[in-house]
C-alpha cells in the first residue's frame, strides 16, 4: 500500500495503525482458520469520528475494507481482502447507556455480547442472543451475522433485539436507522443491516432489548438411545404446544468429546436431549413434568433436572464447550450450519450417518434441535493427504442435503466467504439478484467485505432486471464458475 | 412540501396495454374501477385481479413498461394510509391469491398467499392447535399482504413480537417482472438479505407481497384477561412499568385512555391452567386493584372503533419509549383543556399505540397532529397520520421525519422500482 494513503490513515488513528506483517498475521483469517488472507493495514479507530474519516478514504481511493469484531466468526466473514485493508472495532468496545425502565442498552460494536449481561444482571435483566462465543465475540460482529445462540428458539435472534443502529456507510456518509422506540416511519433497514455481514457499512453505534430475567430456569437432560427417540421427544414437546427456551441434542461422539473436555457428567448415551424451560414457577413446574413424561414415554432412560444454578451452568457449559471439544477426539473438524424443518430431523440424521460411513470420515453432531439447526462436525486428520478435501466435501454435502429438505445453509454463522458458492444452490438468480440490489443501495462500489455472500458481484450499473450474460461472457471469452 | 404538488396527470393506459393484460390474464380479471376504488380521492383506471403469483408479476411488467404507477392491493382495509398517490393507474389485487398453500404444523410454519385473509388463515392453523401470534385490526377483513405492507401489530406484540419478528420468508413481484424469493421456512436462517424485513411495513413500494411464510405459535390452553384501573396519567405509566419490570410474562398489555374516561391498563395471560392463576395473584402484588374482566375479549378489540367516521378527526399511529406515556397522557389532557378537542388512545406496553383526535376545525386537528408529532419526534418516536379529512393530508406528509436516512431510503427505492410506479409519492419522503 502507498506510503501516502498509509500517512492518511495513521492521520486519522495514530498509532492505531498496523502495518508489520508479523503483527497483521493476526488479522489473516476468523474463527474459520483454512482461508487466509493478509491484508494491507489493520485500522483500529476509537470513534465514529474516526471510523467515517478512514472509509471516506477508502471510498475516495476505492481501497477495500472489511470491518471486524473479535474475529469468532465461522464462515470467514472478516476474511480479510488482498488490496484491502481491516478496520477492527476492537476499541470501540463502550457501554453508552443503560435504560433500565425501558429495557435498553446502547453500545459500541467492540463492546462483548457478556458483558452486557454483566452490566444488566444485577437489575435483573439480561442480553438475550447467547452465541456459545458469547464470552468472546463482539456485539459489532453479532450484528453483522445475525448471531443466534441456543436460547433463540424462544427468545429470538440479534434481529430481533437490534432496534437502532447507527451506520457509516462505504461512501463515508453516517445514518441513523431505527432507535431507541418502535416503528420509525420508512423501512427497516436495521432489519436488512442486521445479518448483512459486513456488506452493507460499519456499525458504530447500536441501540439494544434488554429482557428481563425469568422467574425460574429449569434444565432437564435426557438420555436416549438414539437420534431418533430423543427427535420424536423434540417433536412431542412441540407438539404439545410447547415453547422451550431452548432444546439442544448431542450425539454420542459430541457428548464423548465435551466429556473429555470439560466433565459435565453427561450420561453416555446415544444421544442426550438439554431442554430448558423458563417463566412463572407455576408455569415451568407444570410443563418441567410434562417434557419429563413426554422423553421417559420417547424412551429416555435417564431424565435428570439440574438441581442448582451451578449444576445448570454445568450442564450449558458442556454444550457450549462442544465445537472446542473436538480437538479431544480428532486432530481437525470442520464445523456446519445448516438448517432443516423440525420434521426432517430423523430423516436427515440417518442420511449423514451413512454420508458419514461412505466416506470414512466421523460426523459429530450437536445441535439447537428446536428450530432444526444442526451443527454437524466433519472429524479429520490434515496429514492425512486429500482428507482435508474430503471433509470438507462431506461438509457441503451435508448443507446440500439440508437445502433438499427445504432448509438453509445457514442458522447462525453466516455465508461469508466460505458458503457463498452455495447461495446458488438455495436460491434461483432472481432471488439473488433481487437481494443485491440493497447492496448496491448501499454499496453501489462494492468497497464494504466485497466478495462475500454473493456467489457473484452485481454491477450495480446494470440495468435492474433479470439476469443478463455479459457480453465478454456471451462472446466466450469469460464464464462465471 | 413535496406532498402539496399538483400531482401530474396520470398517463392513460393505452388500449395496446390493455389488451396485452388481458392476454395475459383473461377478460375478466380486469374491470374499470368505480369511485368505490378511490385512493385518498384517487381514481385508478382499471383493477387487475391475477390468479397467480407470476400473473400478477408478468402485469406489473406489462403496466411498468408503459410507464403506468400501480397500487397494490388486498382487501383495501387499510387503502387510504399513507400520503395521497400523484398517480394511480392500475390497482393491482391480490383478492385472487388467497390461497393458504402449507400448513407445516409439526414445523410450526405456514406458506400463505399474500391475498389470504387473517382470519382464514387462523382459521385454518387452528385445526392444529396453533395460530399466528398476531392480533391486526379488522381480522375478518384484512389480508396477510395488507397487513405486512403495513406492519400492523397489536398488543400481543409485548410477548410474540411484531410482523418483523414472525415473518422469515416471503416473495416479491418487481415492476420488471422478477419474482423473487427470500428467507425460507425454516425459523432459523441467516442466508443472504432479510428482504422479509425490508418487504415489511414498506407499503407496497418497493414490490408486491405475492406470498409468505411465517413462524406460528401454539393456541394457549388457557386466557385470563384483567383490567386495571388507575385514576391518573401517572398511576397508569406507573402500573404498566411495574408490570414490564415484573417477571410476570402477559401475552398482551394495552393501555386505553381519552379525554372522557380515567385511563384503564388491560393484561393477558395465556398458558397452562396453573400458571395463569398464579400469575393474576402474581399480578394483583405488583398492582392493585385488578378486576378480571371475563373472556369476551371486547377490551382487546377497542382499537377499531378508533377509526369511525366524523368531522375533522384524525388518526395516527404514535411511537414512544414506555417512560414517556405519562408525559404523553398530561400533554393530550393539556390539549384537550385549550381546544376542547376529545381524543382517545390505546397504546401498547411496548410503546406503540393509536390516537384517535377530533378537534373544533381541520386548522385545529392540524395544530394537534403537529404539536404531538413534535413530541413524539422530540423523545425519539414518531406520529404517523393513518387517517384524516382530505384537507389535512393535502397539506400534511402523514409520515413525519425519517431523519438523515431517507437519502438511503430513496436508493434502496430506486433500486427496486427505479421507475416509481408503485403506490407512488405514498411513502416517507414522497417516495
Amino acid at each position: 500500500m502507498e506510503t501516502q494513503v498509509l500517512d492518511e490513515f495513521r492521520e486519522v488513528v495514530g498509532k492505531g495503525l498496523i502495518t508489520d506483517k508479523s503483527q497483521l498475521h493476526t488479522y489473516e483469517c476468523d474463527g474459520l482458520t483454512n482461508f487466509r488472507v493478509l491484508p494491507q493495514a489493520v485500522l483500529l479507530p476509537t470513534s465514529t469520528e474516526q471510523v467515517q474519516a478512514l472509509v471516506r478514504i477508502c471510498s475516495q481511493r476505492k481501497i477495500p475494507f472489511v470491518a471486524r469484531g473479535s474475529g469468532t466468526g465461522l464462515s470467514g466473514g472478516a476474511l480479510p481482502h488482498e488490496n484491502g485493508v481491516v478496520i477492527s472495532l476492537a476499541r470501540m468496545n463502550r457501554i453508552l447507556e443503560v435504560d433500565l425502565v425501558n429495557a435498553r442498552v446502547v453500545v459500541e460494536p467492540g463492546v462483548i455480547n457478556a458483558e452486557i449481561t454483566q452490566r444488566v444482571s444485577p437489575h435483573g435483566y439480561f442480553y438475550a442472543p447467547d452465541p456459545s462465543s458469547l464470552s468472546v465475540c463482539s456485539i459489532g460482529g453479532n450484528v453483522a451475522e445475525n448471531a443466534g445462540g441456543a436460547h433463540c428458539l424462544k427468545y429470538g435472534f440479534t434481529t430481533t433485539h437490534v432496534l437502532g443502529l447507527e451506520v457509516v456507510l462505504p461512501d463515508g456518509s453516517l445514518v441513523h436507522v431505527g432507535g431507541k422506540a418502535l416503528d420509525r416511519p420508512g423501512y427497516d433497514l436495521p432489519g436488512i443491516f442486521v445479518g448483512s455481514e459486513g456488506t452493507l457499512g460499519i456499525t458504530t453505534r447500536i441501540a439494544l432489548r434488554i429482557v428481563k430475567q425469568p422467574e425460574t430456569i429449569r434444565t432437564l437432560l435426557a438420555a436416549f438411545n438414539s437420534s431418533n427417540e430423543a427427535g420424536a421427544a423434540v417433536s412431542e414437546i412441540i407438539a404439545a404446544g410447547m415453547l422451550p427456551a431452548a432444546i439442544e441434542m448431542m450425539d454420542n461422539l459430541a457428548i464423548q468429546a465435551s466429556e473429555a473436555a470439560v466433565h459435565a457428567g453427561y450420561p453416555n448415551c446415544g444421544a442426550l436431549l438439554l431442554v430448558e424451560l423458563d417463566g412463572p414457577l407455576a408455569e415451568v413446574e407444570c410443563l418441567t413434568d410434562r417434557v419429563d413424561k413426554i422423553c421417559t414415554q420417547c424412551g429416555a432412560w435417564e431424565v435428570r433436572v439440574a438441581q442448582s444454578e451451578s449444576e445448570r451452568m454445568m450442564v450449558w457449559k458442556g454444550r457450549k464447550a462442544a465445537f472446542a471439544a473436538m480437538g479431544r477426539i480428532s486432530p481437525n473438524y470442520i464445523v456446519q450450519d445448516g438448517v432443516i424443518p423440525r420434521t426432517a430431523l430423523p430423516q436427515v440424521l440417518a442420511q449423514i450417518e451413512q454420508m458419514s460411513a461412505a466416506e470414512g470420515l466421523r460426523v459429530a453432531n450437536v445441535f439447537h434441535a428446536g428450530d432444526g439447526n444442526l451443527h454437524p462436525l466433519v472429524l479429520y486428520d490434515r496429514r492425512i493427504a486429500g482428507q482435508e478435501e474430503r471433509a470438507f466435501e462431506l461438509s457441503i454435502n451435508i448443507l446440500r442435503l439440508c437445502i433438499k429438505h427445504g432448509g438453509s445453509i445457514t442458522g447462525e454463522h453466516g455465508v461469508g466467504e466460505e458458503k457463498k458458492m452455495m447461495m446458488s444452490e438455495m436460491f434461483a438468480e432472481p432471488d439473488l439478484d433481487t437481494m443485491q440490489r440493497v447492496r448496491c443501495a448501499f454499496d453501489p462500489e462494492h468497497l464494504s467485505n466485497p466478495g462475500k455472500v454473493f456467489p457473484r458481484t452485481r454491477l450495480c450499473a446494470e440495468k435492474t432486471g433479470p439476469y443478463q450474460p455479459h457480453p465478454l461472457e456471451l462472446s466466450g471469452a469469460a464464464q462465471f464458475f | 412540501m413535496e406532498a402539496s404538488r399538483v400531482p401530474p396527470i396520470p398517463p392513460l393506459i393505452a388500449n395496446t396495454v390493455r389488451s396485452d393484460l388481458k392476454t395475459l390474464l383473461g377478460e375478466s380479471h380486469l374491470r374499470p374501477a368505480l369511485l368505490a376504488d378511490a385512493i385518498d380521492g384517487v381514481v385508478p383506471e382499471t383493477i387487475v385481479e391475477p390468479c397467480s403469483a407470476s400473473d400478477l408479476a408478468s402485469a406489473l411488467k406489462i403496466s411498468s413498461e408503459a410507464g403506468l404507477s400501480a397500487i397494490p392491493r388486498g382487501s383495501g382495509s387499510k387503502i387510504g394510509w399513507g400520503n395521497r398517490p400523484t398517480a394511480a393507474n392500475l390497482v393491482l389485487s391480490t383478492g385472487r391469491l388467497n390461497q393458504v398453500l402449507e400448513h407445516a404444523w409439526g414445523d410450526m410454519t405456514a406458506t400463505v398467499e399474500a391475498g389470504c385473509v387473517f382470519s382464514d388463515l387462523q382459521h385454518t392453523l387452528a385445526r392444529h392447535g396453533q395460530r399466528l401470534a398476531l392480533d391486526p385490526l379488522w381480522p375478518g377483513r384484512a389480508t396477510i399482504g395488507g397487513i405486512l405492507a403495513t406492519n400492523d401489530s397489536g398488543a400481543m406484540r409485548a410477548r410474540f413480537g411484531s410482523l418483523r419478528d414472525l415473518v422469515i420468508g416471503i416473495t416479491l413481484a418487481l415492476p420488471d417482472g422478477t419474482l423473487a424469493k427470500s428467507g425460507g421456512k425454516v425459523v432459523k436462517n441467516v442466508a443472504g438479505y432479510d428482504l422479509p424485513k425490508l418487504a415489511t411495513g414498506s407499503l407496497g413500494t418497493l414490490g408486491v407481497i405475492t406470498q409468505a411464510i411465517f413462524r406460528l405459535h401454539p393456541v394457549p390452553t388457557h386466557a385470563r384477561s384483567v383490567t386495571i384501573g388507575a385514576k391518573d396519567s401517572g398511576a397508569v405509566q406507573a402500573a404498566v412499568l411495574a408490570i414490564l419490570d415484573s417477571q410476570l410474562v402477559p401475552s398482551a398489555i394495552q393501555i386505553r385512555a381519552s379525554s372522557s374516561s380515567t385511563p384503564l391498563v388491560d393484561v393477558l395471560f395465556e398458558g397452562t391452567a396453573a400458571g395463569c392463576d398464579a400469575q393474576l395473584q402474581q399480578l394483583a402484588r405488583v398492582v392493585s386493584p385488578c378486576v378480571e374482566n371475563g373472556s369476551d375479549g371486547s377490551s382487546w378489540v377497542a382499537r377499531e372503533p378508533l377509526f369511525e367516521e366524523s368531522p375533522n378527526t384524525a388518526v395516527c399511529k404514535i411511537s414512544l419509549l414506555p417512560s414517556d406515556f405519562g408525559r404523553l397522557l398530561n400533554r393530550l389532557a393539556r390539549l384537550a383543556g385549550a381546544s376542547e378537542s376529545f381524543w382517545a388512545l390505546i397504546l401498547q406496553s411496548v410503546g406503540v399505540g393509536l390516537l384517535r383526535l377530533e378537534a373544533a376545525s381541520v386548522d385545529g386537528l392540524r395544530a394537534a397532529v403537529l404539536d404531538l408529532r413534535s413530541y413524539a419526534e422530540s423523545s425519539g418516536g414518531a406520529l404517523v397520520i393513518l387517517k384524516c379529512p382530505s384537507e389535512l393530508k393535502s397539506g400534511t406528509d402523514v409520515w413525519g421525519s425519517a431523519g438523515d436516512a431517507l437519502p438511503l431510503m430513496r436508493s434502496v427505492k430506486a433500486q427496486f422500482d427505479p421507475s416509481g410506479v408503485l403506490n407512488p409519492g405514498r411513502f416517507v419522503g414522497s417516495i
